[in-house]
């Protein structure tokens, strides 16, 4: 027998997290006391709308507006206390060592900068170099996520390129200072099923081949069970259940079946689908 | 219902849709699918009134079209967005997002209007007076939906309605397309990269790449192997692969 080797710590821990929102009646009970950890793995967390995923993401970040009420056991990110660390830290983990594509690009892109000078303006935060070598990173970067027309598209305002390539400008941004950790929040949902397939190969790679950790944040529950190694399933603030991404099709949870089963489906077409019945159950604390 | 006759849409000197055609028939569902640029979003821009730079015939219930469009055109012709972020006025509540096309169109009874039209987007009562930013992205595009259905258009051009949307929303929210259509005799336009939602809810649609139609098909085609253009075909495995 030989000693287990001593656990390395992970990369992100979340103990008892819960957020609330002040609302006129009280407060909206955002996440209601999840945990979980990620180490330099890809963990995929699922479930509806609402359910506090990209809260939970954005606590982590501590991008949730003032009037948000966060509490929690632990929240550390590579052993930072996120709820205690300066403002300063956490800009440099926010757009440094975190990197965010959200939901949404258009959103988080400046409309009157042009998106070479955003990607650029982004390497030049985290890397030694003048504007042309940030622009020739750019450039390059374009390129690995794999846009057509990268020398356009470098001088393109964001309401002059299409939402698919919107989404893949936010991923160049974010890879460009050479994060460990990526919370991609539904990054892909707004591409087509070729691109979508080709952008999660490449943050694969790059999560692999850099040792990044990955948060994939999708309601797209067959895409998350083909990219990632773990899966966290969501359910009004609560985690309904964990388990290995290749097993999700496995599923025991009621909650997690139903959300398989209501999924529109090529080849065994059906003329109207499942909804989910919830049950309330499912809204009592959990364990 | 709605022709669309030898459509060029540019950008300037660029050029994005070349020479698009179909027809869609009242009460159809037509979808458009294909790869990310290749001008889906365009085509329903231009059809919405919403791009300047376009030739070619478009014509909806037998109307021609012009560069600019009557208000009889904006209640009848509603469009769905991809991106509920941008499309919803940060500082007006659901309420008053959901108040505004009634007002403008001069529809009365807004109070029992405005609550159905959230319970037929399964809404919970309380989103009624939150802002948009205090909701989820899901519940975001249901507003949206809710807003687009409000008075009662006759064509309904969608974006990706629910590539923003979880599978049981989104399940619901196919329904509740289909309810709809059926019920108010929708003529719609469905533009997804997701080719089962096309084939869930469409009869006929077109692929596009380049800013070209390179094949119009039943559904039924995507099923039985009498797909003909390459790029179809490929859209049809991969969706095939991601179903394991
Ligand atoms: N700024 C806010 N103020 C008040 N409530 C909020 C705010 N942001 C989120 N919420 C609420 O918190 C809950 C969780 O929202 P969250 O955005 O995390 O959902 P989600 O799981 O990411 O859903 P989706 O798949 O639709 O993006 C929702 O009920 C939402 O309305
Ligand atoms: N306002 C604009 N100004 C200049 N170019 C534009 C504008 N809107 C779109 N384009 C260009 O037109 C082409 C088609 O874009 P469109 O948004 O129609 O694509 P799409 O098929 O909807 O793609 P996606 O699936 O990514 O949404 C793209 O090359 C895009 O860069
Ligand atoms: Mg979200
Ligand atoms: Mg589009």
């Amino acid at each position: 027998m030989t000693e287990a080797p001593p656990s390395e710590a992970p990369l992100v821990e979340i103990r008892k997290l819960r957020v609330d929102f002040p609302n006129p009646a009280g407060f909206t009970q955002a996440v209601r006391g999840i945990s979980f950890s990620l180490g330099r793995e890809k963990l995929g967390i699922v479930g509806e709308s609402g359910s506090g995923k990209s809260v939970t993401g954005r606590a982590l970040m501590r991008l949730l507006p003032g009037s948000a009420r966060v509490q929690a056991e632990a929240l550390r990110f590579d052993g930072i206390d996120v709820l205690a660390a300066s403002e300063r830290q956490m800009r440099a983990l926010r757009g440094g060592r975190i990197g965010l594509i959200m939901q949404d690009p258009k959103y988080s892109l400046n409309p009157v900068m042009t998106v070479g000078r955003q990607i650029a303006e982004a390497w030049l935060a985290h890397n030694k170099g003048g504007r042309k070598e940030a622009r020739e990173a750019a450039l390059s970067l374009l390129e690995q996520v794999r846009i057509r027309d990268p020398l356009r598209v470098l001088d393109s305002y964001p309401h002059e390129i299409s939402g698919g390539m919107g989404q893949r400008v936010m991923i160049a941004m974010m890879l460009a200072p050479n994060p460990d950790m990526l919370i991609a929040d539904e990054p892909t949902s707004a591409l087509d099923a070729s691109v979508q397939a080709e952008i999660l190969k490449l943050i694969e790679e790059l999560v692999s081949a850099r040792g990044m950790g990955l948060m994939l944040i999708s309601h797209d529950l067959p895409l998350v069970s083909r990219f990632c190694d773990r899966v966290v399933v969501m359910y009004a603030g609560q985690v309904m259940e964990e388990l290995p991404a290749r097993d999700l099709h496995r599923a025991r949870h009621a909650y997690t079946r139903g959300l398989l089963d209501c999924m529109p489906s090529l080849s065994a077409p059906r003329p109207r689908l499942p909804t989910l019945t919830r049950d309330p159950a499912w809204l009592e604390p959990q364990r | 219902m709605i022709e669309v006759e030898r459509l060029n849409v540019h950008f300037g000197h660029n050029q994005v849709v070349h020479d698009v055609s179909f027809h869609v028939a009242p009460g159809e569902t037509f979808g458009l699918v294909g790869e990310s640029g290749s001008g889906k979003s365009t085509v329903l821009r231009t059809i919405a009134g919403l791009v300047p730079g376009w030739d070619g015939g478009l014509a909806v219930d037998g109307k021609a079209l012009g560069p600019k469009r009557d208000r009889a055109f904006f209640k009848s012709v509603q469009m769905v967005f991809q991106d509920p972020y941008g499309s919803l006025h940060p500082r007006q509540t659901v309420d008053r997002i959901l108040a505004e096309p009634l007002a403008v169109h001069g529809i009365a009874d807004a109070e029992s209007r405005i609550t159905r039209a959230l319970e037929e987007v399964a809404l919970p009562r309380v989103a009624r007076f939150r802002y948009p930013h205090q909701l989820s992205g899901g519940q975001r595009q249901r507003v949206a939906i809710a807003r687009a259905l409000i008075a009662d258009p006759s064509v309904l051009l969608l974006d990706e309605p629910t590539s923003a949307l979880d599978v049981s929303v989104q399940a619901e929210v196919l329904n509740l397309l289909a309810d709809l259509r059926q019920a108010r005799q929708l003529t719609c336009i469905l533009v997804s990269h997701n080719l089962a939602v096309i084939g869930h809810l469409c009869g006929r649609l077109a692929v596009m790449q380049g800013g070209r139609i390179v094949e119009i098909l039943r559904q039924e085609q995507l099923r039985d192997g009498t797909a003909q253009h390459a790029h179809t075909r490929e859209l049809i495995a991969l969706s095939h692969e991601l179903e394991g």
